[in-house]
C-alpha cells in the first residue's frame, strides 16, 4: 500500500552499467590503480558487479573488498542493544589507490562519513570517489557521491528498499511507507 | 538484524548457546581489527571501564586494558593494594564511588565467588566477571572456545579433556559449562582430592588416569598447579603429582593422537603440569590463547555497552 516501485530489475542492470561506464571514464588512466569497496550489506554486492563490469570493458580485474562500519557509527550510544558486526575485507593496500567507495543508497551521509574513518585507519588512498544507486537527498553531513545512479529525493518518512539477486532474490528498488533507520 | 540483549558477563552459566556464538563471532571480526595497521576502533569513545582487581592478575588485566583501549575506551584500574580497600572500604563502597564517576562499565576480579552478581545487582554500570574465587572465569572459557573454533571450526563434538586441580579452579568450570552447552564432550582428569563429584552432575566423564584422558582426545587443557591457593592436605607431594599427573612428550608419545591440542590458561608452571618442551612445541595453542583473549574481551565490551548505564536502553 502506497509503496512506489522506483526501479525494476533491468532499470537496476542499466543503473549499475552507466556507474560502471562512468568510473572507467573519469578513471581511464588508472583503471589499473582503482580498488572497488563496498558498504555492507548490499554495497559490497555492487562493488563486485561494478567490477565484472569494468573487467568485461577493460580487461581489468579491480580488487574488490567490502567494509562493515557498525564499529565507526555516530549513534552507538543511542541505539541501545548492540548490532552484530559483519567482517571488513579490504583486498589490497589501500596506499596510493583510487579508491570508489560503494553503498546502495545514499541519505543522511553519516553511513560514508563512517566508512571513511574506517578506510583511512587501512592506510592512505591517492583519493576516494563515492559510488551510490540511489541519491534520495536528506543529507546532514556535507557528503557528495562523485557517481550517481538515479537521483530521487524522497520524504523521510518514507524507505527506500533495495533489493538484490545475491542477497534478497529478487531485484529492484521501491520506496516504501515505513520508517526510515531499522537496522 | 539480531542484538545482544545481556547487560552483564557473570558467568558462562548464565549464556545461551546462541550468545556463546554471537560473542564468539563478534570476537573474530575484533581479531581482524587487531591485524590492522591501525589497530584501534573508536566505538566505545566516551565510555569509562574501571578494572577491579583484587586478587594479583598480569595476564587477564593486561588482556582487558588492551582490548579496552584498541575500542578507545577510558580506562580505570583499582587494585587492592593501592586502593581504600586497604584502609576499610567494602566493595560495594569501591563500586558506588566509581558509578558516582560516572563509570559505565566494571570489570571485577575477586576472590569470593558471586561478587559481580552482587555488585551486578547494587550498581548500574555494566559488570564483567573476570574470575570470582573458584566461580566462574567466563572471558577465559570463551577465549579457549574461540581458539578451539578456529582450529577446529566446530565446538559439538570435540573430545577435550581437563586436566589438574579442577576443585580450585574457575577455569574448568567455566570451560567445561561452555564446552558441555557447545555439544562437546569432556573428560576431567586428576588426583581424587582434585575433582569433586558434583562436576559429574553436570554430564562429564571423571577420570583419576592420565592415560584415560590423552588416548584418542582432540584436545588436552592442561590448568595450572595453584601453588598459592594450595591446601597442603590436597596433595600429598608436588614430585607426586608430577609423577602421575605431568603432561610431558613421552606421556603424548606414548598415548596421544598425534594431532592432539595442547592448552592452557597460563600462566605455565614449567615442568608441573606441563613440561617445557610441550609447552613450547608444536601441539601448542597457548600463545593463540593469549591473542583470542584481547578479541574475546573486545567482543564482550562491544556487546555489553549497548545495554549499560549510557546505552539509552535498561
Amino acid at each position: 500500500m502506497g509503496n512506489k516501485k522506483l526501479l525494476d530489475r533491468d532499470g537496476v542492470r542499466e543503473l549499475i552499467g552507466s556507474l560502471a561506464s562512468d568510473i572507467i571514464n573519469r578513471n581511464r588512466k588508472n583503471i589499473k590503480n582503482i580498488c572497488i569497496i563496498g558498504i555492507r550489506n548490499r554495497g559490497d554486492i555492487l562493488a563486485e558487479r561494478l567490477a565484472k563490469y569494468i573487467y568485461k570493458e577493460t580487461g581489468i580485474k579491480p580488487p574488490v573488498g567490502a567494509i562493515d562500519i557498525t564499529l565507526y557509527r555516530d549513534d552507538l550510544t543511542t541505539i541501545g542493544p548492540r548490532p552484530l558486526i559483519g567482517p571488513s575485507e579490504i583486498p589490497c593496500s589501500i596506499d596510493n589507490r583510487i579508491v570508489i567507495l560503494v553503498d546502495d543508497v545514499l541519505y543522511t551521509g553519516r553511513t560514508v562519513r563512517a566508512a571513511l574513518d574506517e578506510l583511512v585507519d587501512f592506510g592512505r588512498p591517492l583519493r576516494i570517489e563515492l559510488a551510490v544507486l540511489v541519491d534520495r537527498g536528506g543529507r546532514e553531513l556535507p557528503i557528495c557521491p562523485d557517481y550517481v545512479g538515479i537521483k530521487e529525493d524522497v520524504d523521510k518518512s518514507l524507505n527506500v528498499a533495495v533489493y538484490l539477486e545475491e542477497l534478497d532474490g529478487e531485484e529492484g528498488v521501491i520506496v516504501k511507507k515505513e520508517e526510515y533507520g531499522k537496522v | 538484524m539480531e542484538r545482544f540483549k545481556q547487560k552483564h558477563l557473570l558467568g558462562i552459566e548464565e549464556l545461551s548457546r546462541d550468545e556463546i556464538d554471537s560473542i564468539l563471532d563478534t570476537a573474530i571480526i575484533m581479531k581482524s581489527v587487531l591485524e590492522r595497521r591501525i589497530k584501534k576502533v573508536p566505538t566505545l569513545r566516551g565510555i569509562t571501564v574501571a578494572n577491579l582487581f583484587f586478587e594479583p592478575s598480569t595476564r587477564t588485566l593486561n588482556s582487558f586494558l588492551i582490548a579496552e583501549r584498541r575500542l578507545s575506551a577510558d580506562t580505570i584500574n583499582v587494585s587492592k593494594s593501592f586502593s581504600s580497600v586497604l584502609k576499610g572500604e567494602t566493595l560495594l563502597d569501591t563500586a558506588r564511588n566509581l558509578e558516582a564517576m560516572r563509570v559505565d562499565m566494571v570489570v571485577i576480579r575477586h576472590s569470593v565467588p558471586c561478587s559481580p552478581h552482587y555488585l551486578a545487582e547494587r550498581i548500574s554500570a555494566s559488570v564483567i566477571n573476570a574470575g570470582d574465587g573458584a566461580h566462574e572465569h567466563p572471558t577465559q572459557a570463551l577465549l579457549d572456545m574461540l581458539t578451539l573454533r578456529e582450529r577446529f571450526g566446530n565446538i559439538e563434538g570435540l573430545k577435550v579433556s581437563i586436566i589438574g586441580d579442577i576443585l580450585h579452579s574457575r577455569v574448568a568450570r567455566s570451560l567445561t559449562i561452555g564446552l558441555l552447552k557447545k555439544g562437546a564432550d569432556v573428560i576431567l582428569c586428576g588426583p581424587p582430592t582434585f575433582l569433586p563429584e558434583w562436576f559429574e552432575d553436570y554430564g562429564v566423564k571423571i577420570t583419576y588416569n592420565l592415560k584415560d584422558a590423552i588416548v584418542d582426545r582432540d584436545v588436552i587443557y592442561v590448568l595450572r598447579i595453584q601453588r598459592e591457593r594450595q591446601d597442603a592436605a590436597f596433595l600429598p607431594s608436588l614430585r607426586e603429582y608430577i609423577r602421575y599427573y605431568s603432561v610431558n612428550r613421552d606421556v603424548l608419545n606414548r598415548y596421544a593422537r598425534k594431532d592432539v591440542i595442547i592448552m592452557h590458561p597460563g600462566p605455565v608452571n614449567r615442568g608441573v603440569e606441563l613440561a617445557p618442551d610441550v609447552a613450547d612445541g608444536p601441539w601448542s595453542l597457548i600463545l593463540h590463547q593469549v591473542t583470542n583473549g584481547i578479541a574475546v574481551r573486545m567482543a564482550i565490551l562491544y556487546l555489553l555497552s549497548g545495554i549499560g548505564s549510557s546505552g539509552g536502553v535498561e
